[in-house]
């Protein structure tokens, strides 16, 4: 754990300091490459809201003012312009930066336990309250 | 001078509350009244030096005494008053110093109000005063505030600048009073399972109260904040420090339900007590996940890995102990009440396991990456789409079940006539859903779902308030309180589903179209602040043709601190926000702006208030009732039914 956290302060100021002075900034979207076609731009929109932005703090990359996300929402809109699909631009990108640019963690082998555990307690909560009414409501009888 | 006062009162302070948590500890015996006066007394005496403490730094604060290393750290002398003062805890080590300031005044509490028998007050005081030693050996060890600098610097390092704002001056003391607030309730709890005295959750009721107030504030405050603050038009961005904050509510919102039960039917007794544990767990765990650096956020003002370490450790004998004591005490408590399965103790039981699973989606959402991370160093996101998919349709389930609670009595209860009894709330749902589907295009299921709730949970509170008119002061704060999710839920539906928004690049003179609004750029003018320049633009709001209001939205550079941020412009109708942030600087006169129109917007704030203020009229309710009928002298477990 200590490790861990050592290594975590250690990404720290790496990412601190390029989002001290963008973080607050609603600076510069890009509006260089705004679709005429609302469709295309709705998907665009759609798309960079899925993105993080790697070097701020929980923006998205169509939240953040960054240089970074500026260069990301360039390339999601040249590769909808030359055709490619969702899937594919997301794959692109997780294959060039991993799943941390992903909002949207996907569910796969490492995450299944993320995306169950709410209803595993869901479940057992119910399980657990059924058992304590059954009971109850014997002893009340 | 000051410096070595305030770190004398600190020693002072850490002296009484060993003294607390020993004599504490020692006056659970029935016959040690001694040592129960003495932990009462060094309650008292740990507040006075705790403060003496907070007002010394808070003095160095306001005088710019950069001898101080904390101060000279972050504060600057061209600081406006008022963020001289919330400086003070908008740093690390001063913000746990008013953490622990906020845990002495709720032992002086404690100790003034004796609620609830004598051994268990000691008890309780007896933990109370382990936290207050715990934390500050912590203070004084790790994150003392009154080290010196030498020689001082002539100008400090000034304050983050997002901090720079009211909202900083409110939203920490209101969310400490509520994490803080919790470790009441624990202290109770693990002086009942010392003591073996039932009736704590009466003693204990009115800090669970306070905590969940102030949490619920604290929350709503820090939402606000960041809407207006961080210049996106967001209110909710599911970062990791927001949701340290909303764990401890939801299991405090668990806690007062399940308290409820406790104390009204005698149900539930070992779960209440585990929630109590569980509530205060919850704080300390954000604690830790604010405070030792391992998230990085505006948040995490230390990243020194001894204070990570230090936090781990004090976390996990306070989690750990406190477990530790139910496992072996919990099993002698054992009741076992006799409900209906029609009633309101099952109801209030589906609350919790609704509540707790939406926690637990927070927790997992929380800690996961972390823990991913710490095995084998793959990185991953947990964003809002997570939160969408897992938290929200838990809440929502919870929502639909909240107007049936209150209709089931105690004991046996009748399913069907309050089902028959909420009708009128059904209709006004039916009406809301309609509406909605009738006045908002394009249509969505989630919006006219939202609505329809909505109104199932307003149209239900407002036949409470009907049926109950005189009535106690607690069913008419409940209804309250479950209105307020009502209001709340319509400000997140309007803001999440309906915003619009805008973009562009204006010269002086232009024009952009935002939702129903046309703005008109009339350029922009440099502003000197007290420690900031400004860059101000005057957006002339149109209507048709007239100009209805103008707006001015700045873009601040801060030279001490060398960071530049956004200061937004909002215009409130009540029922929509037009939200204007200035962008960069373009060149030749020309700025970015950016544009959201955010319908019922201030619902989302105005749903809090409400909610709080059922807390606070539950509170009164308590209070006056208390000096109404004298204090039990035996314990009251089972009080017969409404």
């Amino acid at each position: 754990m200590k490790t861990v956290i050592a290594l975590l302060l250690m990404m720290v100021p790496a990412l601190a300091a390029p989002t001290s002075s963008t973080a607050a900034s609603t600076g510069a979207t890009a509006m260089a490459g705004t679709f005429s076609d609302p469709a295309l731009e709705a998907r665009a929109r759609n798309l960079q809201r899925q993105l993080r932005c790697l070097v701020c703090q929980g923006e998205s990359i169509d939240e953040s003012g960054s240089p970074f996300a500026d260069d990301v929402r360039h390339l999601v809109r040249q590769e909808i312009a030359a055709g490619k699909s969702d899937q594919q631009i997301e794959d692109f990108l997780v294959a060039r930066y991993g799943d941390f640019i992903l909002m949207k963690p996907p569910l796969q082998s490492n995450t299944w336990l993320l995306w169950l555990a709410p209803f595993l307690v869901l479940a057992a909560g119910g399980t657990m309250a059924w058992v304590t009414v059954k009971k109850a409501s014997s002893r009340s009888a | 001078m000051t410096g070595e006062l305030g770190q004398l009162a600190l020693c002072f302070a850490l002296a009484l509350s060993l003294v607390m948590a020993v004599c504490g500890l020692l006056g659970t015996r029935p016959a040690d009244s001694t040592a129960r006066h003495i932990a009462s007394g060094s309650a008292m005496g740990l507040l006075v030096f705790v403060a003496l403490a907070f007002g010394t730094l808070t003095y160095a604060f306001i005088t710019s005494d950069f001898s101080i290393i904390d101060v000279a750290n972050n504060s600057h002398t061209l600081k406006p008053l008022i963020y001289k003062i919330s400086g003070v805890w908008g740093n690390h080590e001063g913000s746990m110093l008013l953490w622990v300031l906020v845990l002495s005044i709720y032992a002086a509490l404690v100790a003034g109000l004796q609620r609830g028998g004598a051994r268990l007050t000691s008890g309780a005081l007896g933990v109370q005063g382990l936290l207050a030693a715990a934390f500050l050996l912590f203070i004084i060890f790790t994150s003392n505030p009154f080290l010196r600098l030498d020689p001082a610097p002539f100008e400090g390092a000034g304050l983050n600048p997002l901090l720079q704002d009211p909202g900083l001056a409110m939203h920490p003391p209101m969310l400490y009073a509520g994490y803080v607030g919790l470790s009441a309730s624990f202290a109770y709890a693990a002086a009942a399972l010392l003591v073996g005295e039932e009736g704590w959750t009466r003693a204990a009721r009115p800090f669970m109260l306070i905590a969940w107030i102030a949490l619920t504030c604290g929350i709503a405050l820090g939402s606000w904040w960041a809407y207006y603050e961080l210049g996106w038009g967001g209110f909710w961005f599911w970062d990791p420090v927001e949701n340290a904050s909303l764990m401890p509510w939801l299991i405090a919102t668990a806690l007062l339900h399940s308290a409820l039960a406790t104390e009204k039917s005698g149900a539930f007794r070992t779960w209440t007590l585990l929630l109590a544990i569980a509530g205060f767990s919850m704080s300390l765990i954000g604690t830790f996940l604010v405070r030792s650096g391992v998230l990085s956020s505006v948040h995490a003002f230390a990243s020194d890995p001894t204070r990570g370490f230090f936090i781990m450790v004090l976390i996990a004998l306070a989690i750990g102990g406190a477990l530790a004591l139910f496992a072996w005490r919990a099993p002698t408590l054992q009741g076992g009440a006799a409900f209906d399965v029609q009633s309101r103790e099952t109801m209030l039981l589906l609350n919790n396991v609704f509540l707790v699973a939406a926690c637990a989606c927070v927790f997992v959402g929380t800690l996961y990456p972390l823990v991913l991370d710490a095995i084998n160093g793959t990185k991953i996101s947990v964003g809002p789409p997570y939160f969408a998919l897992t938290f929200a349709p838990i809440f929502f389930a919870l929502l639909l079940l909240v107007p049936l609670g209150p209709r089931l009595n105690w004991k046996r209860g009748d399913l069907k006539a309050a089902w028959r009894a909420l009708y009128p709330a059904l209709g006004l749902a039916g009406i809301a859903a309609l509406t909605v589907l009738a006045l908002v295009s394009p249509r969505s299921i989630a919006a006219t779902g939202a609505f329809a709730v909505a109104g199932w949970l307003i149209g239900a509170s407002l036949l409470d308030i009907r049926k109950r008119k005189g009535a106690r002061a607690s069913a008419f704060a409940a209804a309250l309180a479950h209105a307020g999710l009502g209001v709340s839920l319509m400000g997140v539906a309007g803001t999440t589903l309906w915003r619009s928004e805008a973009l562009s690049v204006l010269a002086p003179g232009q024009t952009m179209t935002v939702g129903p609004y046309s703005l008109r750029f009339d350029g922009v003018t440099r502003e000197r602040g007290p420690n900031y320049i400004a860059d101000r633009g005057h957006i002339a709001v149109m209507d048709g043709g007239k100009v209805s209001t103008t707006l001015l939205p700045e873009h601040r550079f801060y030279p001490a601190e060398g960071q530049d941020m956004n200061d937004t412009a909002i215009h409130t109708t009540g029922f929509r926000d037009l939200y204007l942030a200035l962008g960069d600087d373009r060149g030749g006169g020309r700025f970015a702006l950016r544009a959201y129109v955010s319908p019922l917007a201030p619902l989302i704030w105005l749903g809090g208030l409400v909610m709080a203020l059922g807390g606070m009229l539950s509170l009164w309710g308590r209070l006056r009732v208390k000096e109404a009928e004298p204090k039990p002298a035996a314990p009251a477990v089972a009080l017969a039914a409404e």
